[in-house]
């Protein structure tokens, strides 16, 4: 009785070697490409918030694209560009890097821009909340442009910035399509969680299948569950 | 060079502003118009939050030229907006501080002066979700008289709130203007919180300025540019003269003549500043035995129509002073009223109005 309730122990005994790896590696790919996110989204969907430029539809629609395209399109087009006649692909090789198709970083790369939209609009809309007033009071108070969007934009968008973070991070968890025809299938390099079900499946694995599909809901849940527990509660303390 | 002067010019459909404005750097001086007269364009103008055409100079300073444009971090001044806009996040102090950290000679002695001044102290660590509309509007009114800056716009500060928190406000406002540190721009619609509160005027109509001068002048004016209505009428400033212990009253001598009012606490050699409404004007030929104490000899100055068709206002000269009275038509006529015409006024009422130093 005692045992069952070792998390570790359990862990290894129901889920294989190879299934632990495509965890650590789905989570190492979720981490990166939501950091990743974090740095290019949140001047784009401040952009997006505040212009009035004509340009806002067209960023908008580039930026929500990848909402509406089966991700066998985007990831078709990426391998083209990241393929050694691509224009990425000739640009890397120039520069003597290995090729992205195939590689954890070809996995970031597609990663970052399949799951722009989960970072960008709910940012944008934590933005737009905001409104001018807070910045406009924050001149009147000596700060800078750039000094307002750190002490006061961010601090109010917080719950925004919690929300795009988590869905950001298990979007690409859950990222199957683009993995599978910019990543293939290769053990510890860009099979993810979500291939080794496929691979289970096709294998006829069923139990294995299982238990690592029961484990992805699971921590799904878990980490949504803590997140919509704690949000509430900051956005009422401020 | 003394003062604020600036002129603005913006072009927007169905709306253009051209003002010129100067006013000085003391006291407070009241914007006042109808909705959507460019009164708060103006403010934010100043503030640098719009950027229009035009040329801004606060007591010496350079604000907005052809040449450079201060942007609003880098301008002397406090804006207390209709909304008390308080960073959410922040408590009451932290809010107050928001301002001075960010400047270089920030006195901490003006923190506390802003918070014993707007009796703050019981409220600095809460949110600013936990405070009332008037307590929050109070907290925002000390941000930016912390910051003692050379112009301080107020932008219809009291508008948001209703009566009862109104009344919490105007007191904690008029010990800002008796201390006459911090010179106001103050943007209103209510002729009360001009007459409680404002030194100088400037009227504004259809992003046009109508008038602009001091209080006095512009309020006794005979084609007032304000439809003041019922808060037609003069500021008489002058010093306390003479006291009667017996009756509780004390003498007001202005300029031209002399008014007793209900003795306060005021002492001898003070300067006081009384409202006199037009409506508590009468006029006689003959003084003769009334409840009414305070009975001028004056002479009629003009006679104009007011905005009822049944009433007119007719400005008389004490000596240097100008006071309003409202009539009926009828009365004018019955007493066959005419410019020159030397009479007796009474004064039914007197409203002490503070004053600064």
């Amino acid at each position: 009785m005692l045992e069952c309730c070792h998390f570790p122990f359990t862990l290894d005994s129901v889920l294989s070697k190879s299934d632990l790896e495509s965890i650590g590696l789905t989570i190492r790919l979720a981490s990166t490409v939501t950091l990743i996110l974090l740095v290019i989204g949140t001047p784009v969907a401040w952009w997006l918030a505040r212009t009035k430029s004509a340009w806002k539809g067209v960023l908008g629609a580039v930026v929500a694209l990848p909402l509406v395209l089966p991700p066998s399109v985007l990831g078709f087009y990426l391998l083209m560009a990241m393929g050694p006649a691509g224009m990425v692909g000739k640009l890397t090789q120039a520069l003597g890097f290995a090729p992205w198709p195939f590689s954890f970083g070809g996995l970031v790369v597609a990663s970052v821009i399949y799951s722009l939209p989960f970072m960008v609009q709910p940012l944008q809309t934590a933005f737009e909340a905001i409104g001018d007033r807070p910045l406009e009071a924050a001149a009147t108070l000596r700060a800078s442009p750039l000094d307002a969007f750190f002490t006061v934009a961010i601090p109010l968008a917080f719950p925004g910035f919690i929300n795009a973070c988590v869905l950001t991070f298990a979007h690409t968890v859950g990222e199957f399509g683009v993995v599978l025809m910019i990543g293939g299938n290769l053990p510890g390099v860009t099979r993810v969680a979500s291939v080794q079900i496929y691979d289970h499946v096709e294998a006829l694995e069923y139990q294995a299948a299982h238990h690592l599909a029961l484990f992805m809901m699971f921590f799904s849940f878990i980490v949504l569950l803590g997140l919509y527990m704690w949000l509430p509660r900051t956005s009422r303390e401020s | 060079m003394d003062g604020i002067h600036g002129d603005f010019y913006l072009k927007r459909p169905g709306f253009v502003l051209d003002v010129k404005l100067a006013f000085p750097a003391r006291g407070v001086t009241a914007l006042f118009g109808p909705s959507g007269s460019g009164k708060t364009t103006i403010l934010r103008c100043i503030a640098g939050l719009e950027r229009v055409v035009g040329r801004l100079r606060v007591g010496g300073e350079v604000w907005q030229d052809a040449e450079q444009w201060k942007p609003p971090h880098q301008r002397s001044l406090g804006y207390v907006f209709q909304e008390a806009s308080l960073f959410a996040h922040l408590s009451v102090l932290d809010n107050l501080r928001y301002g001075l950290k960010r400047m270089a000679a920030a006195e901490p002695k003006n923190l506390e002066q802003a918070i014993d001044l707007l009796d703050l102290s019981p409220l600095l660590s809460r949110k600013p979700a936990k405070l009332s509309g008037g307590e929050r509007q109070r907290a925002a009114i000390a941000r930016a008289v912390a910051l003692s800056p050379r112009l301080l716009l107020m932008d219809e500060p009291l508008a948001s709130l209703d009566f009862s928190r109104k009344q919490e406000i105007l007191p904690y406002l008029e010990r800002l203007h008796q201390l006459r540190e911090i010179p106001i721009l103050y943007v209103t619609h209510s002729a009360d919180e001009i007459v409680r509160l404002a030194d100088h005027l400037m009227v504004i109509d259809q992003g046009r300025m109508v008038a602009q001068g001091p209080l006095g002048e512009i309020m006794t004016g005979l084609e007032p540019p304000v439809r003041l209505d019922e808060f037609a009428g003069t500021i008489v400033e002058g010093v306390i003269g003479a006291k009667d212990s017996i009756f509780y009253l004390a003498r007001l001598d202005f300029p031209g003549g002399s008014l007793w009012l209900v003795d306060d606490g005021l002492t001898l050699g003070d300067r006081v500043r009384v409202r006199v409404l037009a409506r508590d004007v009468s006029l006689t030929m003959e003084p003769g035995q009334s409840s009414i104490h305070n009975v001028l000899r004056g002479q009629i100055d003009g006679i104009v129509a007011d905005n009822h068709p049944g009433l007119v206002l007719v400005r008389i000269r004490v000596g240097e002073t100008i006071f309003l009275a409202r009539l009926t038509k009828r009365a004018a006529q019955d007493l066959l009223l005419g410019v020159g015409q030397q009479l007796w006024m009474q004064v039914s009422h007197l409203g002490l109005v503070p004053l600064g130093a």
